[in-house]
């Protein structure tokens, strides 16, 4: 059936596991990014991520179309965006203190609502085979790529050329570096923060339906096991960049292939290290890029982190 | 109302009175039994957790028993709350922790604190040292996945078969072990990958190790994860067999399902139910295979073969007489040390695969 490929393996699982396993960090970290550059964090896209997987589920299990619960997973994912804009837009309320309250409720809603819909099989979103051209089962299954991942891609390079050449794009970066200057010339901060934070939930929770309706591909209650939290994080390293965070997503998902890949050429002792590899790695890169002179280039400067 | 509330209320004082009164030999005898049962995952996750559920709703059923559950507890200080809320505000009698890491120092603890309540946890790490109201009782699942094995051995056409475990704890050894020795009585050439995820349940490193299992070459893959659904459903959207474990898992893969090695908790649970309503103390240490109704297997796929099917169910049937040994001498580890010499043999009940620390010869990975 399969030739033995040897260690050719490992590259190959390591190309695949960035395709498979990115797309939910693409998602949830380019919603950051709009967040975030418009000055606020939310802290709370682990529960929107989780959300959104018990909401896309529930209704392709329901509707039998995945597509229809990509877009229930985005529509619960903007009202929880809306929530924590609303709440952070009351005077004196920390944004860091609400992102973890709603972070704890959207995975206990999910889990509760969910239990329903652990057991049922959901339809899953289709994929493409861009790996027709090989003989090798592995090739073809390292690049059947899925449909998100590709949005994912295009909407990377699209936001990172919407933040410099349109209008919408420099209102979000004014209002993230100055809300003064933004009140001066006329805009509404609240209002665009507001936009931007559920601009940010829709992503979270379309990165959620992946998780479920893709890759792994099932409802459980361990399905996220952290994604959107190291998401979040992700989001600094790439500085508010979305075509960083595409480079960052792919190397985070590819990394996280890597210990399992490891074992399956026999480098078995220390695999708990090698699972250990994205944070290491993201360590390593933060020591390397960081600067004596100023603190963390690119963030937006009405950024809680860097004020 | 109030004839039944006072009704409990005796009953709950009695049963206070009983345990400051610290009466010897008996345990809490008069009104219905409590039964708590308390879960590391969520009790319909296709896996461990529904195993035990599925035996926890029978009980229900039997007269004089009222069950108590609580799922999602961690391996933490967490469940000698729980314990301790379903002792004080539930009156709770008998109480199965069925997580493996609960026992040490969690169980023990709980055991210590509360002498007149019998803890029963699902493990075989109980030993003599321990409290006398604490026990463990397990399945000796590894005869399940022998055959598993058997039914792989005659499926692979690539000799090469795939495991994705969680742990590298003795039980979960023993099922690696087992299930290639299984494939390796049908033909010795086959070897078997197996690929630590280091938890019980990582949805994404699941998936990632079915994956990594079947690009290395593996058409046949099992696993030993809290969760199996991961792993089943991935892994026949590649085109892989699976065989299942803890429950059925045929319905989310009915073309590629070939069998499953699963628990039946609800024998053992009865006896110790029976046992504390009539007053004794449930046993210490109870372990079980094939023979003894603890494990059972699922149906045979549509893909199983004559052959596969008359050889498995053959070896069952020497199984179900009690004493067949899957550990049997002369035995090499994958290092090339020997683990049993040649004339000896481990039946299911035997202590040492309590302390299984080898992965044998034809398994590539390390503990």
């Amino acid at each position: 059936m399969s030739q033995d490929l040897g260690l050719w393996t490992v590259p190959l699982a390591v190309i695949g596991g960035a395709i498979r396993v990115s797309t939910p960090f693409l998602f949830v970290s380019l919603g950051e990014t709009i967040t975030e550059r418009a000055g606020r964090i939310n802290l709370g896209l682990e529960g929107t991520l989780v959300f959104g997987a018990m909401a896309a589920y529930a209704t392709a299990v329901v509707t039998g179309s995945p597509w229809a619960g990509v877009a229930a997973a985005g529509a619960a994912g903007a009202g929880f965006g809306l929530l924590h804009g609303l709440i952070c837009s009351l005077p004196r309320v920390n944004d860091v203190a609400v992102g973890i309250a709603l972070m704890l409720f959207g995975i206990g809603l999910a889990f509760f609502l969910g239990k329903p819909f652990i057991q049922p099989s959901a339809p899953p979103l289709p994929a493409i085979p861009f790996g027709f051209w090989s003989d090798l089962p592995q090739v073809q299954a390292a690049l059947r790529v899925n449909v998100l991942f590709l949005v994912g891609a295009a909407l990377s390079v699209a936001l990172w050329w919407a933040f410099r050449h349109t209008k919408a794009g420099l209102v979000v970066r004014v209002v993230g570096d100055s809300a003064e200057a933004a009140r001066a010339m006329g805009y509404s901060v609240t209002r665009v923060r507001v936009l931007a934070t559920m601009a940010g939930g829709v992503l979270a929770g379309i990165g959620g339906a992946y998780l479920s309706l893709y890759y792994p591909g099932s409802w459980n209650e361990g399905i996220s096991s952290g994604q959107g939290l190291m998401a979040v994080a992700l989001v600094i390293f790439a500085r508010w960049n979305p075509l960083a965070c595409f480079g960052a997503a792919l190397l985070f998902g590819g990394a996280g292939a890597l210990g399992p890949a490891l074992q399956s050429v026999g480098v078995s002792s220390g695999y708990y290290l090698f699972y250990a590899a994205p944070y290491v790695l993201t360590l390593g890169l933060l020591v390397a890029t960081s600067s004596p002179d100023r603190a963390l280039a690119g963030a937006p400067g009405e950024l809680g982190l860097s004020r | 109302m109030t004839k039944t509330d006072l009704t409990r209320r005796h009953l709950l004082g009695g049963a206070a009175a009983l345990g400051l009164a610290g009466l010897p030999g008996r345990v809490r005898a008069a009104g219905p039994l409590t039964v708590g049962f308390v879960y590391v995952g969520p009790k319909d996750d296709y896996g461990y957790n529904q195993a035990h559920a599925v035996a926890a709703k029978a009980l229900k059923g039997l007269a004089g028993v009222e069950v108590v559950e609580e799922e999602r507890v961690p391996e933490t200080n967490a469940v000698e709350k729980t314990m301790e809320s379903m002792i004080n505000l539930d009156g709770a009698g008998l109480l199965f922790p069925t997580s493996f890491g609960y026992f040490n120092p969690f169980v023990i603890a709980a055991a210590k604190k509360y002498p007149k309540v019998q803890f029963r946890h699902c493990g075989g790490l109980w030993t003599e040292k321990d409290p006398k109201n604490a026990g463990s009782y397990f399945g000796y699942i590894a005869q399940g996945q022998y055959l598993n094995g058997i039914v792989a051995g005659h499926t692979t056409k690539s000799k090469k078969i795939g495991f994705v475990a969680a742990k590298p704890i003795p039980q979960v050894l023993n099922n690696v072990n087992a299930f290639l020795l299984g494939a390796q009585s049908v033909d010795p050439a086959i070897t078997c990958q197996v690929i630590f995820t280091g938890e019980w349940s990582l949805a994404v490193k699941e998936a990632e190790a079915t994956n990594a299992l079947i690009d290395g070459g593996a058409d046949v893959i099992t696993c030993h994860v809290d969760s199996p659904k991961v792993t089943v459903e991935t892994a026949a959207r590649r085109g892989a067999f699976v065989c299942g474990y803890h429950v059925d898992q045929s319905p989310l893969a009915p073309q590629k399902y070939l069998t499953g090695a699963e628990w039946d908790w609800l024998p053992i649970y009865k006896g110790f139910v029976a046992d504390v309503q009539a007053g004794r103390s449930p046993p210490n240490f109870l372990r079980g295979g094939l023979a003894d109704g603890f494990v059972k297997m699922s149906a045979y796929g549509p893909a199983v073969s004559d052959g596969a099917r008359r050889n498995a169910d053959a070896v069952k049937a020497e199984m179900m007489k009690g004493g067949y040994e899957i550990i049997k001498g002369p035995l090499k580890d994958n290092a090339g040390k020997e683990v049993i010499a040649a004339g000896k043999g481990l039946p299911e009940k035997a202590l040492e695969l309590e302390s299984t620390n080898y992965l044998v010869a034809g398994v590539r990975g390390a503990v």
